[in-house]
């Protein structure tokens, strides 16, 4: 049997939500190495943007920061920052965008802005940086982040990117354009927002990992859906494709 | 057309002045760590710095002294880690700064405003974050066409704006490819801005390739020539990023100690860019670009 990571099959299972031709908003790390490795493998037509300005970038090194010069070169374009936000970004032509962070909530809420109080934080996290606009346009998002009860609390310290529900208010009734986070993907299984309420429910698991596991790594009582999925491993190909081309020093799959 | 060319250190004393509004941009790429050094060589006091992304160089500032408040919009060490000084700073640790916060697009819509000579810029963003609760700048305006409640930020207009750029002739007109970041809007926002270049050319090649010149010269007061000055930022087609040194940051930093060492030996310590690049042999052989030189375009008609 195939042995594999925690980032490995974070990154695998990511890679699987983009469809071929989709324009995919890239962050840094994990979210990186899964359209990579989805652009190496199913979706050789998805269209990568990163915040920095890159369209169409095709990185030749695994890019350390999201203005990696890597990302420039041989790029189908290179805009200002202003073009991102407003002519792409928020002009609606983002299908996906990764999100991640320190807290995600029982309503998909993101804070990557303090642990404590905003005044005195106990912890303070870098903020927002492109995250709340992402959240807010893309037309869907998908969040990458690793279960423990700290990192999944009932509710946010600081609702940095707004989720299904903020403050009492639904994405819909705040005129949000994007459908919000529709899958969480977790170093276990898979929560996605309820149709309904926007609430995150456990709908598939890893193979070998038992619901209760997932349900100790959240904050609140995680509801099952009656069916659960059960996740395929990343197969011998993309396990090659991540260890061997895409980030062979392990900067990030590393755990 | 006079020269407007300048010493570095002539440059930030002429208009960089205690209590400015300053901006150094770049958004990991071209980021003037040059001049952040010889502000703070200059001993600038109670500086608003206003940045994206305020990276090592204001993560410097910070630890120096130089800053009273910090405008940003995401504040660490990309892939390594945190910048200490500012945490010390706001998580109650050391000297406090005051903080002014915003998402990217909001700091980017900040610098259009400023740009257009507009008050305020409208925007969809903010809906349901928090962010609007702790920065009471950020406010709502009713679109008079449509009826829809649009977010606002306001104009950002800086004392002095440094740009670094690839190359610029002497007046100042400033060519940058690649990665723009926000240095236009940033530039034409600014009473003053300073252009810092890798290489001075002549206006003649200029002019024959004027799609490449993103600030002219008619807005730049003066224009200092640094080859290197944005280590250990990168100028594409002259230098990588110093990953390795990023990297590093993240020791140096969590301790003040270390901090303070860092900046005796490699800012206070040296007289200027040079001595800085004197310090630090084998820097070129290991980040010099390679050559990945375009085709031209034919501008005839």
């Amino acid at each position: 049997m195939t042995t594999y990571s925690p980032g490995e099959i974070m990154a695998s299972v990511a890679a699987r939500e983009l469809g071929d031709g989709e324009v995919v908003f890239v962050g840094i790390g994990l979210p990186n190495l899964a359209c990579n490795l989805a652009r190496a493998t199913h979706a050789p037509n998805l269209v990568l943007i990163y915040e920095s300005g890159a369209v169409g970038a095709l990185p030749e090194r695994l890019p350390v920061s999201i203005g990696d010069p890597a990302l420039v070169t041989g790029s189908l374009m290179v805009c200002s920052m202003a073009d991102v936000f407003q002519c792409i970004l928020q002009n609606g032509l983002i299908e996906v965008g990764f999100l991640g962070g320190a807290q995600v909530d029982r309503w998909g809420n993101i804070n990557t802005t303090v642990i404590g109080s905003y005044q005195r934080p106990a912890v303070r996290l870098p903020g927002s940086g492109g995250a709340a606009e992402i959240a807010i346009h893309a037309q869907r998002t998908v969040i990458i982040s690793r279960l423990n009860p700290r990192a999944f609390p009932e509710a946010v310290d600081f609702i940095t990117s707004p989720g299904h529900r903020a403050r009492g208010g639904t994405r819909k009734d705040l005129g949000m354009p994007g459908a919000g986070p529709v899958k969480v993907i977790t170093d276990k299984g898979i929560l996605e927002a309820d149709p309904e309420s926007g609430e995150l429910v456990l709908t598939a698991l890893y193979p070998g990992v038992e619901a209760n596991e997932v349900r100790a790594g959240v904050g609140w009582p995680l509801r099952t859906r009656s069916e659960l999925g059960c996740v395929e491993p990343p197969d011998a190909r993309a396990l090659h494709l991540l260890r061997e081309v895409l980030d062979p020093q392990r900067l990030y799959l590393k755990g | 057309m006079d020269s407007k060319v300048v010493s570095m250190s002539d440059a930030v004393a002429r208009y960089v002045h205690d209590g400015d509004t300053v901006v150094i941009e770049g958004f990991t790429h071209l980021i003037c760590f040059a001049a952040g050094h010889e502000i703070i060589r200059q001993g600038r006091r109670n500086l608003t710095l206003c940045r994206l992304t305020p990276d090592l160089i204001y993560d410097q500032m910070i630890g120096a002294g130089c800053a009273r408040k910090l405008v940003f919009s995401w504040a660490g060490n990309p892939g390594a880690g945190s910048l200490h000084a500012f945490r010390r700073a706001v998580e109650g640790k050391g000297d406090p700064i005051e903080i002014e916060e915003y998402s990217h697009f909001g700091m980017v819509a900040r610098f259009c405003a400023g740009s257009a000579k507009l008050p305020f810029w409208p925007m969809r963003d903010y809906a349901g974050t928090d962010i609007p609760a702790v920065n009471p700048q950020i406010r709502t305006v009713t679109c008079p066409y449509t009826g829809e409640q649009l977010a606002t930020v306001p104009a950002l207009n800086p004392d002095v704006t440094i740009v670094h750029a690839q190359r610029s002739d002497s007046n100042g007109n400033a060519q940058i490819w690649v990665m723009l970041s926000v240095q236009k809007e940033a530039a034409f926002a600014s009473r003053h801005v300073i252009v810092v270049v890798e290489e001075l050319v002549d206006e003649s090649v200029i002019r024959a390739d004027p799609n490449r010149t993103l600030i002219p010269g008619m807005i730049v007061d003066a224009v200092v020539v640094e080859p290197w000055g944005a280590h250990p930022s990168y100028a594409q087609g002259f230098y990588d990023r110093d990953n390795d040194f990023y990297v590093a940051w993240e020791s140096i930093s969590r301790d003040p100690a270390k901090l303070r060492g860092y900046l005796d030996e490699f800012v206070c310590g040296v007289a200027d860019r040079q001595s800085y690049l004197a310090k630090q042999p084998g820097l070129m052989e290991r980040l010099g670009a390679d050559e990945r030189v375009c085709a031209g375009v034919n501008y005839g008609y």
